[in-house]
């Protein structure tokens, strides 16, 4: 019996990976199974689910209703894509310059500058898009600022009505997610080997060549990494708009949480969850067969 | 005035250490450097080798003094401005380009035209002798093929100077004799001047034209390996290239162009003095073991008695290990070139050592 055990592979492995197996069967494709049958469900009056098979949640989900062609669903889908798009770009404009920036400081410094990254991560999420209601507000620091050098130039002045906004809930994400999108690139930057610099200057590269021919492509991994780790959750998330959006701002995010506890509606909320999951799938598989899983240079 | 290749002209430089402290690593070094010459910087790990070649390419600054390149002062000017290129000692091949791309690199860079480039590339592959492989990674091809692909992106620019800093260090022993080799032939072929670094004695010798020693910083002689080994200037080189033996003693008589050196227990020999010395001066005096002998020939002066402590045969040679009247240990080399060599002596047995007066030589520091 334990001879046998010891020659069957097949066996050891199983058992090896079984653990694993059980997280992922409780933790994702248990929940994940009940939503998609719970996305074919109708609501009864007292917003109970009624487990049938329909497609009425999706055909609503992508406009078509009883009194006609309806675009509210899919415009919240695009309001989220093209806001979570915006967020991620302007993340990387600004985590490069800083990771590059950090990676670059003496040694000593580098462990430094990344605590000063990670300080904000202590304080408690919530508390952190508040402090930006605080600024943005009418009589927030902002106005009050622009207000004083306004009136040292005695330029006539009106409060901007930054909150709330689109703007605001964009500010907000931004924030949110900036370090997570410097730590993977500062990693990537600082696994560049030195001589590699010194290699593109000795083949008559100047800064500017040398930083678009040899780092941006070394630290495209920390890019993807840190695409992945911002996009998927701004396309999702509901706090920030909730929050800085004053409840105007509806994202996806937004609207499957109103249908599980406002609307009462799980079934089409689950909907929601599942074309969300489809398309932010299929965006970063297609991404990373663009970019890459961003190992490929790093493994060779 | 002749024009060199290279030329360093009293080069110091200073790094700031990590305590604070002000560390040297090339003191006031000058050398010329010929065009066409294989020329090797060789010296221990730290004598500041790898420090003066950066600052022929420019990867670092002299603190004092100049580097010319043909004759024009490099001052600040930086590495992508030079005319030379260099073979880094983990070849440094950009691992997100493929072999075509990284050796085309320095030709796009000096906006070559796409034809020139693709023919140049191709001529250099096949100068390696890796036609072919453009298309793969770096991480694709084994150690000595990167090597040479190293090779092949630095000399495709056709530069003034080619730096290589211990280009087979990481090679092992056996593709490193054959690459030896293959770079000295090479070099002969395109014609471009080398300057080599290395740790290895033997590397050195095999390779170069002429080379400097250095230590601490300093370059201690510069010239050609015969010189270097026949005539060595103080007891570091004579101790860094090849084996030899040291006595330590006191000049006693001096004549024309040799001297007597007494040394420890009684035990006296004259020897070759290159440099000046005054009696009573403290002296060391080398001899290789080859150049002593157990056997007796006719022209030998100096003769030494001592008791054999070890013998070792290997072949070719025999080597002896001697133990003079001073308790000085020397080791002697035979070698066996008769038809039916036979030991000359045996562990324990007085034996008398043998050797000319020039194969002795005095040094001063």
């Amino acid at each position: 019996m334990i001879q046998s055990f010891r020659e069957n592979r097949r066996l050891q492995g199983f058992l090896l990976i079984l653990p694993t197996l059980l997280v992922m069967l409780v933790m994702l494709v248990l929940p994940l199974t009940l939503t998609v049958i719970t996305s074919f469900g109708q609501r009864d009056a007292d917003g109970n689910v009624i487990y049938t098979f329909t497609l009425e949640n999706y055909w609503r989900l992508l406009g078509f209703t009883e009194t006609g062609w309806d675009d509210l669903y899919l415009g919240i889908l695009m309001r989220s894509l093209w806001l979570a798009v915006q967020t991620t770009v302007i993340v990387i404009l600004m985590a490069y310059p800083l990771a590059y920036f950090i990676a670059r400081a003496p040694e000593k410094r580098r462990n430094f500058l990344l605590f000063l990254v990670l300080i904000p991560l202590w304080t408690n999420f919530i508390i952190r898009i508040y402090a930006w209601v605080m600024i943005l507000r009418g009589q927030g620091v902002l106005n009050s600022a622009l207000g004083g050098v306004a009136g040292l130039l005695s330029i006539p002045f009106t409060p901007f009505d930054f909150y709330p906004s689109q703007g605001a809930v964009l500010v907000g994400m931004v924030y949110e997610f900036l370090p997570f999108m410097i730590l993977p690139i500062y990693t990537s930057l600082e696994k560049i080997e030195p001589n590699l610099y010194e290699a593109a200057a000795d083949l008559y590269a100047n800064a500017f060549h040398t930083f678009w021919r040899v780092t941006v492509p070394l630290s495209m991994p920390g890019v993807v990494a840190g695409t992945i780790l911002t996009f998927v959750p701004v396309i999702g998330t509901f706090v920030v708009s909730d929050i800085l959006g004053g409840r105007q701002v509806i994202l996806v995010g937004n609207l499957v949480q109103r249908q599980f506890l406002d609307a009462r509606n799980p079934p089409f909320g689950s909907a929601a969850s599942i074309i969300l999951l489809l398309m932010t799938l299929a965006l970063t598989l297609y991404y990373t067969r663009r970019f890459g899983l961003g190992e490929e240079i790093a493994a060779g | 005035m002749a024009e060199y290749a290279v030329e360093l002209r009293n080069v110091w430089k200073r790094f700031p250490g990590p305590g604070g402290e002000v560390v040297t690593a090339v003191r006031d070094v000058s050398l010329k450097i010929a065009d066409g010459e294989f020329f090797a910087l060789l010296g221990p790990s730290g004598c500041g080798k790898t420090t003066s070649l950066r600052m022929i390419a420019g990867f670092e600054l002299p603190t004092e003094g100049e580097v010319f390149l043909h004759g024009r002062p490099m001052g600040r000017t930086p590495p992508f401005q030079r005319p030379v290129n260099t073979v880094f000692q983990s070849y440094a091949l950009f691992p997100h380009m493929t072999i075509g791309e990284n050796v085309a690199f320095g030709l796009q860079m000096k906006k070559v035209d796409r034809q020139e480039v693709q023919r140049r590339v191709g001529e250099a592959l096949e100068m390696v002798r890796l036609s072919g492989y453009e298309r793969r990674k770096p991480k694709q091809l084994s150690g000595g093929q990167q090597q040479r692909i190293a090779l092949a992106r630095a000399l495709v620019n056709r530069p003034e100077v080619l730096l290589l800093d211990e280009p087979l260090g990481a090679l092992d022993l056996k593709l490193r004799k054959e690459m030896q080799l293959e770079l000295k032939k090479l070099q002969r072929e395109v014609g471009i001047t080398f300057i080599f670094v290395t740790h290895d004695q033997e590397e050195a010798l095999t390779m170069s034209d002429r080379i400097a020693v250095m230590e601490g910083g300093v370059a201690l002689q510069v010239g050609d390996a015969n010189d270097i080994y026949e005539h060595p200037n103080c007891r570091f080189v004579a101790d860094f290239i090849g084996e030899t033996n040291f006595l330590d003693g006191v000049v006693g008589a001096l004549e024309p162009g040799k001297a007597r050196v007494d040394a420890a227990g009684g035990v006296s020999l004259w020897a070759h003095t290159p440099q000046p010395v005054t009696p009573g001066q403290k002296v060391t005096v080398t001899i290789r073991p080859e150049k002593m002998h157990i056997r007796p020939t006719a022209t030998d002066v100096n003769l030494l008695s001592g008791r054999v402590t070890d013998v070792v045969y290997i072949g070719t040679d025999t080597h002896y290990g001697v133990t003079l009247a001073g308790g000085q240990t020397i080791r002697v080399r035979e070698q066996n070139y008769s038809a039916e060599s036979r030991l000359l002596a045996r562990e324990g047995e007085p034996v008398s050592v043998r050797f000319a007066i020039e194969a002795a030589r005095v040094l001063t520091e």
